[in-house]
């Protein structure tokens, strides 16, 4: 009896030495989702009950204090554009020519009906500062092989308190994520897909939020073209921008 | 006098459908202008009652970085009052949440309050008898837009201090019944202490709300609005009310007033032979203007008692039986879906005085014709 426990704690430690440091995957997540700049375009495909909504935007980030949203259609959309400066967010409506300020809770509001926040849009910080991780175990996803991590918050101001990751052991792209609330509760699901190599990075062009208390499909959030670290002129982050 | 009063008594019985055409316009008028004056201090009487029973009590205590009317500010609208200073006063701990009723998403304000509080009518014992582990109480109106009863559970999801998601079920202890809109659409109360657990916002109010005893000392990060500032709205709304309606009087007593005068200056033209014989048995002209205007005078009085015959029953009907508006449920304004119209003897004698004074002025007008009159041709019924 003694000699079989003893047999299952040298496996299991063997086992878990298998598994690679945490923090090393997630700075790889990191190194392929951050950017000290980025260019993107974009559309977000919302998933309604009865049907479903398109909306494409041109997006400007630098760093986790500042971006710049216009949205390009549908054609009611057009022309609306969101100025994000630290913790304060600014829209400015062509139809009404006017811009108007949302901040705190406001950031935490749905993106155009969709299953992201603004903060789900804007919040780049790098997991491996916020969080702190452990590989669980090893999955495969449609043929390729993931590490599975547990995320706790390691600070306090972290949107999700836990975090579930299933990371491409090869190409270092979160595939699935599920978002969990501090009680535990399972909040949003995320799925990953059309992995596409773009400047030595492994980027995922579409991904699917899916808010789990809610019914519907959720959002596709699916980029069709990035580019990072581009230079970004100051001007475009200033609110003069926003009626340009 | 007593002459003229008499004289002008008979002619006005004698005139026939004439004269209770005009009275009846006059009573008609007598019963719209009371009628709408009680049912407009009717609505103000149950919305300062309702505001103060259900939601403001003797006044509030609102933290300086919270302002009602900006909902930006709830965020930080929040703080810590020393505990000596708290006598007579029943927190609240407001915050925002989102609950899923049906798979839909709402934003929701909840807000955490005393379990043992007297002030206000929400029942909050309710959370003292229920085992669940988060009750909460939802007012009428949002238990119909969330489809929920008594007994049900219901996702919240809320962020704490730090902006972190939590999210746990709450359970419906109670449904209340208020018109007050401002604590029932879109909002959940439940014990304040939970609140503040479930944010980390221990010993945080957003405002107090005052009992009865409460002195008003001014205390440094707090500003109290006493109960005639938050009453404000309602004052403002039935100033509003007020004016559209004197719109509404001034028209109707237009009418009346025309009336009056049509047959006041028809009665000058076609009563000339009548008017030459008071004068010829001794009147003034003076004497005769002043039978014709008391006889003006006198629709309005008329109306007066015959407006009272018909409309006392109507308005102890209504006083009592109330009157529905259900179009004003959801405003801001606690409006109850029954209104009882108050009558109050102010609103009634100047009601009277409204329509005497038009109506005497309307009537001398046209008398005043009798005083460039020739005797000899008003007896001869020649046209002057």
């Amino acid at each position: 009896m003694k000699f079989t426990f003893i047999l299952l704690l040298i496996l299991g430690f063997l086992l878990q030495a298998n598994y690679p440091d945490p923090i090393s995957v997630l700075t790889k997540v990191d190194a392929n989702m951050t950017s000290g700049t980025r260019i993107s375009e974009s559309t977000m495909v919302i998933h309604g009950k009865r049907n479903d909504r398109e909306v494409t935007s041109k997006g400007y980030t630098q760093g986790n204090e500042k971006a710049f949203t216009e949205y390009l259609s549908p054609e009611r959309e057009k022309g609306t554009k969101m100025l994000k400066l630290e913790n304060r967010l600014w829209i400015y409506s062509p139809s009404t020519d006017r811009t108007i300020q949302l901040s705190g809770h406001m950031l935490r509001q749905s993106v155009m009906g969709s299953d992201l926040s603004y903060e789900d849009v804007m919040d780049t910080r790098k997991l491996a500062e916020v969080y702190n991780a452990k590989v669980t175990g090893e999955e495969t996803i449609d043929g390729r092989k993931v590490w599975v991590l547990n995320l706790v918050a390691k600070v306090e101001d972290a949107t999700y308190d836990k975090r579930k990751q299933w990371i491409d052991q090869e190409r270092f792209v979160v595939l699935k994520e599920e978002l969990f609330a501090k009680s535990g509760q399972l909040l949003k699901k995320l799925v990953s897909s059309d992995v596409a190599r773009i400047e030595n990075r492994w980027y995922p062009k579409k991904t699917n939020y899916k808010d789990v208390l809610k019914d519907g499909k959720g959002t596709d959030f699916i980029v069709s073209s990035i580019q990072f670290d581009a230079v970004i002129p100051d001007y475009v982050f200033s609110k003069a921008s926003l009626k340009e | 006098m007593k002459l003229l009063f008499h004289l002008a008594y008979k002619n006005l019985v004698g005139a026939g459908l004439r004269t209770w055409l005009n009275v009846g316009i006059l009573s008609f008028v007598y019963i719209i202008i009371v009628f709408y004056n009680g049912f407009v201090d009717g609505l103000s009487r149950q919305g300062t009652r309702n505001s103060i029973e259900w939601e403001i009590g003797n006044g509030e205590l609102l933290n300086n970085k919270y302002d009602p009317y900006n909902a930006f500010t709830l965020l930080d609208g929040h703080g810590i009052l020393p505990a000596d200073k708290e006598k007579n006063l029943v927190p609240v701990l407001i915050r925002q949440a989102t609950i899923y009723p049906q798979g839909r998403m709402v934003s929701i304000l909840i807000k955490g309050i005393e379990t043992n509080q007297t002030i206000l009518k929400i029942p909050t014992q309710l959370f003292t008898s229920s085992t669940a582990k988060i009750p909460a109480l939802i007012g009428k109106q949002m238990a119909a837009s969330t489809n929920l009863k008594a007994g049900d559970e219901i996702m919240l999801r809320w962020r704490d201090k730090n902006g972190t998601f939590d999210a746990a079920n709450i359970t419906i202890a109670g449904i209340f019944d208020t018109q007050v809109a401002t604590i029932d659409i879109g909002q959940i109360w439940i014990p304040i202490k939970k609140l503040r657990q479930m944010t980390d916002l221990n010993q945080h109010t957003t405002l107090f709300i005052a009992v009865n005893d409460y002195v008003n000392e001014n205390i440094s990060g707090w500003n109290f609005k006493s109960q005639y500032d938050l009453l404000s709205n309602i004052r403002g709304l039935i100033r509003v009310e007020k004016v559209g309606d004197y719109i509404i009087y001034l028209l109707l007593l237009a009418i009346a007033m025309l009336a009056i005068f049509d047959t006041q200056v028809l009665s000058i033209f076609r009563r000339q032979r009548e008017i030459g014989t008071y004068i010829s048995l001794g009147m003034t002209r003076a004497q005769v203007a002043k039978l014709f205007t008391i006889e003006g005078c006198m629709y309005s009085l008329f109306a007066t008692v015959i407006g009272a015959v018909f409309g006392t029953p109507l308005f102890i009907y209504f006083a009592h039986a109330g009157i529905g508006t259900p179009s004003m449920q959801g405003l801001a304004i606690p409006i109850a879906n029954i209104v009882y119209p108050v009558y109050g003897v102010v609103a009634i004698v100047s009601t009277i005085v409204l329509v005497v004074v038009p109506a005497t002025i309307v009537s001398f007008l046209p008398a005043r014709k009798i005083s460039q009159m020739n005797p000899v041709d008003a007896l001869k019924g020649k046209v002057q």
